[in-house]
């Protein structure tokens, strides 16, 4: 059975189809890319899958369970973990604390916990800064850089932090929207081992939405095309690169030089 | 946890803001706060009138602490605390005089009345964005003043007087003196209690709130249930101010707890700066003091104070304690 497993998802906002009848599923740690034109339904998508959006029809099974009436906390709780389209980090907070945050729903102490300083609350804090700590080296963000506001640190350094937040949620899948935006082509590189890192490594499936088609055709392993929150294709990226509807669907849009890089 | 960097040190933040450099060190630090402890210990000796007005510097203090949580932490506009601080204080007033309860026995009934409070008006409410809430406790405080205003049981304007004041292990708490000191105590625990819940995973989840409440919610943070522990903490504490306060009068009403008490209470909280446990003391000590500093200028006073807000709102408008360099 698929990790994650989207059956006739449809979403609609006062009378405009976002989202038309998707089906769409994820194996168990596979990186899967989603593509389409601007305004295609991707983040829509995403959001459904996060708990941010409720779909009018349809179901999204994850790891067994449906996570269509979950609220967003709970689906991160369950093992879904995403990153934002413009990174959204916490402001005036340091990097390790943006980290920490992941381990929120992996742990329990309250407000006595913590006023009593409570052994239990405290082996709890020692933990979280402890896992928060290896997700940062893992993306590559040394020790020297986890005490600074997070928001003051070189965009791409941000983006990572952002990556090492999701995973110090210890999910089974991570959502990517548009990880490579604004990066350089040095970062993009470095990116991409990241994302087979986090498969290889962590056994976490990725599931990302990217506009970069050089690097979505060299790491995924499954292409799936939206247009107009209809789900037009399927495939290897090079069954994907050959499929004459998503020529059309991209030649049809602003974003022809898409089509012309496919 | 590594070791930080030397240029980490510097962009470090810290409960100290922007005097982090000045106290850099345990050692400083410690010294700082037993002068300090040390200055409030020693302060009823300067005569009966000032030791009134900062046992009422105390109190705002841990109100403004408590309003500190709700509103610094957790970003949540609350204009009617002076509500949960007369839940306290019409706890203790109606549990010792009409039905002739010890005082230490009403303060837990005092704080769990609280937390009903807060859960049944944060509960719903803070399910809505923050500008909802601020509504709903404008509200809240005006039922609760005008209830007490109009209920038999709560002694209606006039309010209720007659009640005992406490004793403690046969210390009998009566003199403005010793109210000093049980202030002073609730303070410090208030103060420690703070610091202890602002380095905690509950603190940490306020301030991913109060920043993004999506990428927060994306985190597996339950935005409604970590705000509503900011709420009910704040509440425990308006309510624990107020049992004292009404065992430190002896007779409550109605217009202690009007509006104008809320708004100064917040006034305190945002004027020291929100969220910043040393910023907060120093506002509740200003909101307090400064009217008895003017009195010289006699009616004038309200109008200088009122000016000198203005212009600190305009100059440093993240309050008067100097920011930390974390930016």
């Amino acid at each position: 059975m698929a990790l994650l497993d989207l059956k006739g998802v449809s979403l609609g906002f006062a009378g405009n189809r976002v989202l038309q009848d998707v089906n769409f599923a994820v194996e168990r740690g596979a990186i899967v890319s989603l593509i389409g034109p601007n305004g295609a339904g991707k983040t829509s998508l995403f959001n459904c899958i996060t708990g941010f959006y409720k779909p009018q029809r349809g179901s999204i099974v994850f790891d067994g369970a449906e996570t269509l009436r979950m609220k967003p906390y709970q689906v991160t709780r369950s093992g879904i973990a995403r990153t934002f389209q413009n990174v959204r980090l916490f402001r005036q907070m340091s990097v390790l604390e943006n980290v920490m945050s992941g381990q929120h729903c992996r742990s329990s102490a309250g407000a006595v916990g913590a006023v009593l300083r409570l052994p239990s609350q405290r082996r709890e804090e020692g933990r979280i800064a402890a896992i928060a700590g290896e997700c940062l080296r893992f993306v590559g963000v040394d020790p020297d850089e986890w005490d600074r506001d997070a928001t003051t640190l070189a965009y791409g350094h941000q983006r990572r932090v952002e990556i090492a937040r999701a995973l110090a949620t210890q999910p089974k899948l991570l959502l990517l929207d548009e990880p490579a935006a604004g990066l350089t082509k040095g970062e993009k590189a470095e990116l991409v081992t990241l994302i087979i890192r986090i498969r290889d490594e962590r056994n976490v499936a990725v599931l990302l939405i990217e506009h970069d088609t050089g690097l979505v055709m060299t790491i995924s392993e499954r292409v799936s095309v939206l247009d107009h929150g209809v789900m037009i294709a399927e495939g290897t990226p090079k069954e994907i690169q050959a499929n004459p509807r998503v020529i059309e669907a991209y030649l049809g849009s602003e974003d022809a030089e898409a089509a012309l890089a496919l | 946890m590594a070791s930080p960097g030397p240029q980490s040190v510097e962009a470090r933040p810290s409960a100290w803001g922007g005097l982090s450099y000045l106290l850099d060190t345990p050692a400083k630090r410690g010294t700082a706060i037993a002068l300090i402890l040390a200055v409030m210990v020693a302060a009823p000796l300067s005569g009966p009138y000032a030791t009134v007005i900062l046992t009422n510097a105390l109190l705002y203090t841990i109100l403004a602490l408590g309003l500190n949580i709700v509103v610094g932490y957790a970003g949540l506009l609350d204009l009617g605390y002076a509500a949960f601080f007369a839940v306290g204080a019409y706890s203790v007033g109606i549990l010792t005089t009409t039905f002739g309860w010890n005082f230490w026995a009403t303060i837990p009934v005092a704080v769990v009345a609280a937390m009903i409070a807060g859960i049944v008006i944060g509960g719903p409410t803070l399910r809505l964005r923050s500008d909802y809430l601020a509504i709903v406790t404008l509200g809240f405080g005006e039922i609760v003043r005008i209830a007490a205003r109009n209920l038999k049981i709560t002694g209606s304007a006039s309010g209720i007087s007659g009640i005992e004041q406490p004793w403690l292990f046969g210390w009998h708490i009566k003199s403005s003196t010793d109210f000093y000191y049980v202030f002073l105590v609730l303070a410090v625990i208030g103060i420690l209690v703070s610091v202890r819940l602002a380095g905690s995973r509950l603190g940490r989840a306020w301030l991913y709130v109060r920043h993004d409440e999506d990428a927060a919610e994306a985190m597996g943070i339950n935005r409604v249930r970590v705000k509503l522990a900011a709420y009910v903490i704040g509440a425990i504490y308006g309510s624990i101010g107020g049992a004292f306060f009404a065992a430190n009068l002896g007779a409550i009403s109605p217009d202690s707890f009007s509006f104008k008490q809320s708004t100064l209470f917040l006034m305190a909280v945002i004027l020291g700066g929100m969220g910043k446990i040393p910023g907060v003391i120093l506002g509740a000590f200003v909101v307090v003091l400064a009217p008895e500093i003017l009195r010289d200028f006699g009616s004038w006073r309200y109008l200088i104070f009122a000016v000198g807000l203005l212009l600190i709102m305009l100059y440093r408008p993240s309050g008067i304690w100097p920011a930390g360099s974390k930016r």
